[in-house]
């Protein structure tokens, strides 16, 4: 048994490959085990509305992108009568609608397509430098000055000393009320932290809600935790809703903008106006993956990359081998007889493209009509190469009346009969007429029926949509179907039948010396 | 009677499967490129007659597809005769005329064909139709045995013939194979054949199964089958032996027809012997292959090797 340890080392490496590459794919990529997960992909539509001063118009909005929790599958325009370009590559990403003249209420849309992801980890851009506080009023001043002091009695590091300030801030104190005077809970958020050097950022945000229209933005500060920076490595960000001075960011929240400014600048007209509508969609996750690393090499040397209708043929290569190794199963460890050894895999294949019950009645419809032509060509004392053509020629003049008589009869399944490989067709009809002549009925029932009962099987593990979604998304599980057929292929044990055909061994006393 | 035997039960009587039958035997003892010796037909007849064995007489070979209209031509010179590819396997594409007045020509069960009968029948074989794999093939046509009389009651409509499964040399079991109505007077066990085992030392008959399942008379003519005993039966074991050196091939099916005239003659060699033998022989083979596999003389002529054969695999009477 020397020889077979290479052989095992092979297998258990075959199956290692195999297990591991597909491991991979559902970490790395996220692609899930089974078929039917269901990503949430947002569309979020920004209109922008104003009235045009009858002089060029330039629009400048900020446009949303991928980051935490969201990524950025695609985004439109709708605005006839504007050129348009997308400002991407600026710190800001926006997008610039601009015309030579425009008189009256304008409308401009923006759309974007955002697949809700948590596996996105997209880092937060770098915290801003704390800019110097602008000159303040005594008083002013003296308040501010004595928020913060406040505030870091209480707080543990920048983070929660934000906290406690934007906590202040909604209080009713007569302080805080002088701070708000001059200005909007906003700005005087932003003031008291560039007093305390905190890094903030003033962002505009979306609650994403299913079917909302007409929405507004909403203003969140976004706070850097500086100091433990080094330590934590990832970084330490905290939103806190301006609105409410609460911390956290919730759930569906989008960031549309990160730049501490307005969403939209506008030469050449006014009455501004944004409101975002959204739309929740329910994809496979399939489809989303597929939008999502449409342009990412990760995916590239996967299957996905390739053009749909390729996909679609490798789809059904893929399941060959599942078919294969069920008719490898039948035969070795069952020992089932088929006629050919592999035509119940195409049958299954064929059955495929058809229902189930109007391919076996069509299978079984070409079998029989074509067998019975066959018994007259068998008189014609005809050569076998000539033999066989024939009975392709009649088995495809077979397929187009079935064909025809079925769409006269509005049974349109009978149309799929053409997905049947005529020319194997045209090889069982010869095998099996050939099998009636010299051993009878019998037999040809039982291997016609072997072939069948083995392309059932082989067709309800290949229609199988786990299976499908196995083979498709994990091509490395063909290496552990390699290992099995390896292993199968050495298997001296019994086969199921010989358990019922040797059984007439069983009386035998022991006596059977030797 | 059970019609169910559990695994553990086969291997202790030493059954033979057909996995472990085509991964340690077949592909184990016979070299592929041996392989073409024994499918074809007339190249093992060649190879026996240089080897001194006796064959069938070979009547003529159609080897073109043109020579087929001058067939007419060279039955004339046979009453009988038997028509068969020359890589047939499994008894495909043998035909066989016992008689027949160049118009008629008559099967064993007086089925009339047509001389285009025959045409068509060998323009199927030279097309391949009945080989393996479907390669093109020569029609072999052979004097038709006449067998022995002392069987004449115990086959119907056709030949018996005797089966020899012979591994590294040694003739290791052996069965007679008896043609019946249901088998359309071929041998074949499949097709519905008695087989008769044949105890390997004595030459008698020990044992008759028919579909898999015992049987004590042939169907069909209800002769006691256990009172088959094979005249000059060490000369078979002797013949059977003698193929290994002739064909190369470890683990070997012998097949032997006893003609009334000229006595046991070589009809073919099964390179895929099948594995009814051991039921009709109610035993298992395995035991018996390990009995030679642990032989540490494995340089024995064929006389040695009948000898220890007839030494070692005695099987009590039932």
């Amino acid at each position: 048994m020397q020889q077979k340890i290479p052989f095992y080392l092979l297998v258990i490496l075959l199956i290692c490959l195999g297990m591991g590459s597909a491991v991979y794919r559902h970490i790395n990529l996220e692609i899930p085990w089974l078929p039917g997960e269901t990503r949430e992909v947002w569309s979020v539509e920004a209109r922008v509305e104003f009235t045009a001063l009858d002089e060029p118009v330039i629009a400048q909005m900020a446009i949303p992108e991928t980051q935490q929790g969201f990524t950025l599958l695609e985004q439109s325009t709708a605005s006839p009568g504007f050129g348009l370009s997308y400002l991407t590559e600026e710190d800001i990403p926006a997008v610039r609608w601009s015309t030579q003249e425009a008189v009256g209420k304008q409308v401009l849309y923006y759309r974007a397509q955002f697949l809700l992801d948590e596996q996105q980890q997209r880092p937060w851009p770098d915290a801003p430098d704390v800019l110097a506080a602008p000159i303040l009023s005594e008083t002013t001043a003296l308040v501010a000055e004595r928020l913060i002091e406040q505030a870091r009695q209480q707080a543990a590091d920048q983070i929660t000393m934000a906290a406690q300030l934007l906590n202040l801030l909604q209080s009713d104190d007569q302080q805080v009320q002088l701070l708000l005077q001059e200005r909007s809970v906003e700005e005087a958020a932003m003031l008291l932290m560039q007093l305390a050097a905190i890094p903030a950022r003033q962002v505009t945000a979306l609650r994403l809600k299913n079917s909302r229209r007409n929405q507004d933005s909403r203003a969140y500060l976004m706070v850097y935790d500086t100091v433990h920076e080094v330590e934590t490595e990832s970084q330490r960000v905290a939103f806190f809703n301006l609105a409410t001075g609460k911390e956290g960011r919730p759930q569906r929240l989008l960031i549309w903008e990160l730049g501490d400014r307005p969403l939209i600048d506008l030469e050449g007209g006014r009455n501004t106006r944004i409101s975002f509508s959204m739309q929740r969609d329910v994809a496979p996750v399939q489809q989303a993956l597929e939008q999502k690393y449409s342009d990412v090499s990760a995916m590239q040397i996967s299957l996905h990359s390739l053009p749909l209708e390729e996909q679609k043929l490798f789809r059904g290569l893929l399941l060959i081998p599942v078919g294969v190794m069920m008719v490898m199963l039948m035969r070795v460890l069952v020992g089932l007889r088929t006629s050919g050894t592999f035509m119940p895999v195409l049958i299954a294949l064929a059955l495929m493209q058809t229902a189930l019950g109007a391919g076996l009645a069509g299978f079984v419809l070409l079998v029989v009509s074509g067998l019975m032509v066959r018994s007259y060509l068998s008189r014609l004392n005809l050569l076998l190469v000539a033999r066989i053509s024939a009975v392709i020629i009649i088995v495809i003049l077979l397929t187009a009346t079935f064909s025809v008589i079925a769409y006269n009869l509005r049974i349109v399944e009978g149309l799929n009969i053409i997905f049947f490989p005529m020319i194997i067709i045209a090889w069982t009809i010869e095998r099996m007429s050939l099998l009636w002549e010299e051993e009878g009925g019998g037999e040809v029932m039982k291997q016609g029926g072997g072939s069948l009962l083995v392309a059932l099987l082989a067709y309800l593990v290949m229609s199988n949509q786990y299976v499908q979604h196995l083979t498709f998304n994990f091509p490395g599980l063909q290496l552990v179907l390699l290992a099995m057929v390896l292993l199968l292929g050495s298997y001296t044990g019994y086969r199921l039948v010989e358990l019922f055909r040797f059984s007439a061994l069983h009386g035998r006393n022991k006596g059977a010396s030797e | 009677m059970s019609w169910f035997i559990s695994p553990r039960r086969l291997r202790e009587q030493g059954v033979l499967g057909m996995n472990q039958r085509n991964i340690e035997y077949i592909s184990g003892y016979n070299d592929r490129r041996l392989f073409p010796l024994v499918d074809d037909k007339l190249k093992t007849k060649q190879l026996a007659i240089a080897e001194g064995l006796a064959v069938p007489p070979l009547v003529g070979v159609i080897e073109y597809q043109h020579q087929v209209s001058t067939i007419g031509e060279l039955l004339k010179t046979q009453d009988a005769f038997c028509i068969k590819p020359s890589k047939g396997s499994g008894g495909k594409g043998i035909l066989v005329i016992h008689d027949h007045d160049n118009q008629e020509y008559f099967k064993p069960n007086n089925q009339s064909l047509s001389l285009a009968d025959i045409k068509r029948h060998t323009s199927n074989i030279l097309a391949g139709l009945f080989s393996l794999g479907g390669q093109p093939d020569k029609a072999i046509i052979e004097y038709l045995i006449h067998f022995d009389e002392s069987f004449a009651n115990y086959s119907y409509e056709g030949v018996p013939d005797i089966r020899i499964i012979v591994f590294r040399g040694f003739p290791v079991m052996a069965m007679m194979r008896l043609s019946t109505a249901a088998s359309d007077g071929k041998a074949n066990l499949h097709q519905g054949a008695v087989g008769v085992g044949i105890d390997i030392v004595t030459g008698k008959a020990s044992y008759a199964i028919q579909h898999d399942r015992p049987v004590a008379k042939h169907p069909d003519t209800g002769m006691l089958l256990s009172d088959i005993c094979i005249e000059g039966w060490p000369d078979l074991l002797s013949m059977a032996a003698r193929c290994y050196e002739m064909s190369g091939l470890g683990y070997l099916g012998v097949d032997i027809v006893l003609d009334e005239r000229q006595g046991p003659m070589l009809l073919e060699l099964n390179a895929r012997p099948g594995l009814a033998i051991q039921i009709a022989n109610n035993n298992g083979l395995l035991k018996r292959f390990d009995a030679i596999s642990a032989l540490e003389d494995t340089h024995m002529s064929p006389e040695q090797r009948v000898a220890f054969v007839q030494r070692s695999f005695a099987v009590p009477p039932l």
